[in-house]
């Protein structure tokens, strides 16, 4: 078990790394920093100031190592856009997205497992395929026309809710909404199939036989069992709400870590999108290995040696 | 325990047959391929076509002896005209996208699994690395350092995918090599180019085919995405994700710019992911659900 974790924890270090090293030859790919970084009429005595501080002079080894103690400190260099440190920007920004994102997942909880164990309960029947087909609804419509609609409905027709920014908890509601659905619709045709997996085994119909009645058997028996691919569901859609919350920040002029990447890509200010690209990367791994830890934990099965993805790939 | 009592397998026996629901879903991605193939034969106006004191122009308006069946944007442009271009580009985007990482993530996987050692550590480390990012974010990334230009957006549009053909590729071929026939083919000593063209590479296509189709709805999701963001195709060009963005500033007087695009990129992402289940049910079943 605990060299489960270590090889797992030594690939997640090992993937960052990766990631910082793929930014910084992406980078030098791209060309010389100072020319991206500088404007044109930048002064050559200036511009030769700036490759001295940036390490541009030296060799190309000594260049990584440089970036990757850096990166190791969160030290991106200082933002165009507000002359603030771009890990300055991103730590601010934070709060906000990992607001967003949670609430979404908690909707998503809410409303996509329900949906999904009792279309699997009522296996189909028209509750089932009402369920589903409202399910594809959820997963196929993009969230960014999935915003626009409801800002015209509710902001614009109706006018109860407020379509940008994040001052008052009113200001959730429509984001998490656009975050949250589809994913509730991908978490239910999930819930679906795997509660529907878990029913087919023999220790549900030997509970069946000793007379178990159906909503005992999902949440005795049926839920605890569904709760390792559920975790491994989770933790592949991470991925998915911080890749949505970049266009749901940006619908909604949510000042998080989505809509600053954004913003930062569009006005090419670079030192903000290796933070903020990194910090994500960073998010995704450490939860991917809280994935990992949380499935030890709760899988009695899970021997040292054993691949935690092999049952989820 | 064998598959016969899982209540799950009667359900996907039953659905291989073409349902209506398939069927619609077939009929109109066929449509959407025609639109996009004779869009020049198809659209009344050109999708650059400005007529200045036309603007805004509602769905079904008349105007100077054409109707602007899906109204006027804000340039006095046709809707319904730009809806078709955009169909195209989108579509060929997302195509010529799914093309590169299909070819390039199949190559790899083939690579991975004919070498192995070495080879196969450092491309499953780069398949990992992909997977912790998401290709939005990513595609993101690249574009802010490399700037934007069309070839790299839609070398950027094929990020979203290009590892999974390396997996399931490399899970295949591995497989694959253990049969009797690759052993007789190899046996009778042809070269492993060989093996992997005209043996291997038929006998996984039903596979690969299946997994094009599934990852289609990303490719276009994510051409779209970033293109709605203004980060993609750039104007005068047009698609249906840029045609989005500027009409999400019209809104409040001229929903129709961007319900419209709206419509038609979910109409098409959902039928060919309904497409896309049904043909993985009927064609390959290795490929677990998502």
């Amino acid at each position: 078990m605990l060299r489960f974790l270590a090889v797992r924890a030594a690939r997640a270090v090992l993937t960052l790394f990766l990631c910082v090293s793929g930014v910084f030859l992406a980078l030098r790919l791209a060309g010389d920093p100072a020319d991206i970084m500088l404007s044109i009429d930048t002064p050559p005595d200036v511009r030769a100031y700036y490759r001295e501080l940036w390490g541009l002079d030296r060799p190309l080894v000594e260049q990584y190592g440089l970036y990757l103690a850096s990166a190791a400190r969160g030290d991106f260099g200082i933002s165009f856009a507000d002359d603030r440190p771009a890990f300055t920007a991103v730590v601010d920004a934070l709060p906000k997205t990992a607001l967003l994102g949670l609430s979404a997942l908690i909707l998503a909880l809410l409303v996509g497992l329900p949906l999904g164990i009792v279309a699997a309960l009522k296996h189909n029947s028209a509750v089932d395929r009402i369920a589903m087909a409202s399910a594809v609804f959820g997963y196929a419509i993009p969230i960014f026309f999935l915003g626009i609609l409801l800002i015209l409905l509710f902001a614009l027709k109706l006018r109860v809710l407020p379509s940008a920014g994040s001052e008052t908890p009113l200001h959730l509601l429509l984001p998490m909404v656009t975050l949250g659905l589809p994913l509730a619709g991908r978490l239910a045709r999930f819930a679906r199939t795997s509660t529907l997996e878990v029913l087919s085994k023999p220790f549900i119909r030997a509970a069946k036989g000793r007379g178990v009645r159906p909503l005992g058997l999902v949440v005795r028996h049926a839920l605890p069992n569904a709760a390792v691919p559920l975790l491994m569901f989770l933790g592949i859609e991470i991925g998915g709400i911080l890749a949505g919350g970049a266009v749901t920040e940006t619908i909604f002029a949510w000042p998080g870590l989505g809509r600053l990447l954004v913003d930062a890509v569009a006005t090419r200010d670079l030192p903000v999108v290796q933070a903020c690209i990194l910090t994500i990367t960073l998010i995704m791994v450490s939860a991917n290995l809280l994935v990992d830890v949380v499935h030890i934990l709760i899988d009695p099965r899970l021997g040292g040696f054993r691949s935690a993805r092999g049952a989820a790939a | 325990m064998t598959a016969s009592i899982d209540p799950a397998v009667p359900q996907r026996r039953a659905g291989l047959a073409m349902s209506p629901v398939i069927m619609a879903s077939a009929g109109f991605l066929v449509l959407m391929i025609l639109v996009a193939v004779f869009a020049d034969q198809l659209a009344p106006l050109h999708y650059t076509t400005q007529n200045l004191v036309a603007r805004f122009r509602p769905p079904l308006s008349a105007d100077g002896g054409m109707t602007h069946l899906l109204g006027t944007d804000h340039l006095g442009r046709d809707v319904f005209s730009r809806l078709i271009y955009a169909t195209r580009s989108s579509i060929l985007i997302a195509v010529l996208g799914t093309l590169i990482g299909a070819v390039v993530g199949t190559l790899l996987g083939f690579v991975a699994a004919r070498f192995r050692g070495l080879v196969d550590q450092l491309i499953m480390m780069l398949v990992d690395a992909q997977a912790a990012i998401p290709a939005l974010l990513l595609a993101l990334t690249m574009l802010a350092f490399f700037g934007n230009s069309l070839v790299l957006f839609v070398i950027l549009v094929s990020i979203d995918g290009w590892d999974r053909y390396t997996r399931l590729a490399r899970g295949l071929v591995v497989s694959e090599q253990k049969s009797d026939y690759i052993n007789a083919v190899e046996a009778l000593g042809a070269r492993s180019g060989r093996v992997i063209l005209r043996h291997l590479l038929p006998n996984i296509a039903a596979s690969l085919v299946v997994q094009a189709t599934l990852n289609f709805p990303g490719t276009i999701l994510l051409e779209t995405s970033l293109s709605f963001l203004g980060l993609g195709v750039q104007p005068p060009g047009t698609s249906l994700g840029l045609m989005l963005g500027e009409g999400r500033r019209y809104l409040l007087n001229a929903w129709w710019i961007a319900v419209f695009p709206g419509i038609a990129i979910f109409l098409t992402t959902l039928a060919i992911s309904l497409f896309g289940d049904w043909l993985r049910d009927r064609f390959d079943p290795t490929i677990g659900r998502r």
